[in-house]
């Protein structure tokens, strides 16, 4: 069994206002690391079971640069954990 | 003119819109998402909603209907369709318009009269304006805010491809007071505020959106 896990975040560039009133309830909540800043994303897991082959692999980084997410205002990244 | 009217499971809006069509004197047909036959209408509206929950991403699932798969292309070979709200979303989905509509920068969901300036009346769905007509129509939603890269917001602003913008306070920060902007051809336009609520002053604050109805009207394809 694997899981494959596609992380998506908004690309630096576009504006994230629920990462910055994040941002800002941080230090109101009276943590105390200051973040400069905070951007929220999101992941998918995909269950399969068995290890995930070089074509299925490339299979899931076309579902996650079409479905997944939108490639105007996201990057995602693709990792496996057994 | 028969202009149809795409209903997706959420959608919220598309008897507003048909009642649109209608005022301005047109003929409207109701698209279910899950058709793939344009049935020969000389224009399409994508009204405002949460079409499949939002889920994803808004206007993310509605992009692959099968309606959407016989809208694509026909857009792309001159259809007038205008996006409205989450029509608009859908539109930028498919990569027929550019940019994407994020959260508000407030993060509220905004519910008003929203004045707008129109600042391109040489689209499909804006013929019916002159330049610099302020006009004033519901605004309702909590992912109006329009963002895209320097180069593509360069490329709309020398293309004179913005059709509208806030007038006074942006209400959501989108770049450059974005509100509605067309594609290359101006046949295809989103417009986030909602014109097909303000074409009768009995149940909208302005008949100011009828405009937009009637100028697909005047449109010769």
């Amino acid at each position: 069994m694997a899981k494959v896990i596609v992380d998506v975040v908004l690309k630096d560039e576009i504006l994230d206002p629920q990462g910055d009133a994040i941002s800002r309830a941080l230090p109101r909540m009276g943590f105390t690391f200051s973040p400069t800043s905070v951007r929220q994303g999101k992941s998918f897991i995909i269950t399969l079971d068995h290890e995930p082959g070089s074509d299925e692999l490339s299979e899931i980084e076309k579902a996650a640069a079409t479905l997944l997410s939108n490639p105007v205002i996201e990057s995602f990244s693709i990792r496996v954990e057994n | 003119m028969r202009v149809g009217v795409v209903t997706f499971p959420g959608t919220l809006d598309d008897h507003d819109a048909a009642r649109a069509v209608r005022f301005a004197g047109g003929e409207a047909l109701s698209l279910w998402h899950g058709d793939s036959d344009l049935q020969g209408v000389a224009g399409v509206i994508l009204p405002g909603g949460f079409s499949y929950g939002d889920y994803l991403r808004c206007g993310a699932i509605a992009r692959f209907s099968p309606i959407m798969s016989a809208i694509i292309p026909a857009a792309e070979k001159g259809l007038p369709v205008l996006g409205i709200c989450n029509g608009f979303q859908v539109l930028c989905e498919s990569h027929l318009l550019p940019g994407a509509l994020t959260r508000n920068s407030e993060l509220h969901f905004l519910c008003r009269d929203q004045e707008i300036e129109i600042v391109n009346n040489e689209s499909a769905w804006t013929s019916d304006f002159s330049n610099g007509e302020r006009i004033i129509i519901p605004l309702k939603n909590g992912e109006g805010s329009f963002q895209c890269d320097d180069r593509t917001l360069n490329e709309l602003e020398s293309n004179n491809r913005v059709i509208a913008r806030y007038v006074g306070l942006n209400p959501n920060g989108s770049r450059n007071s974005i509100a509605g902007i067309t594609n290359a051809r101006g046949n295809v336009v989103g417009v986030m505020p909602h014109p097909e609520h303000a074409v009768d002053p009995l149940t909208g604050p302005t008949a100011d959106g009828l405009a937009f109805f009637t100028s697909l009207m005047k449109t010769r394809i």
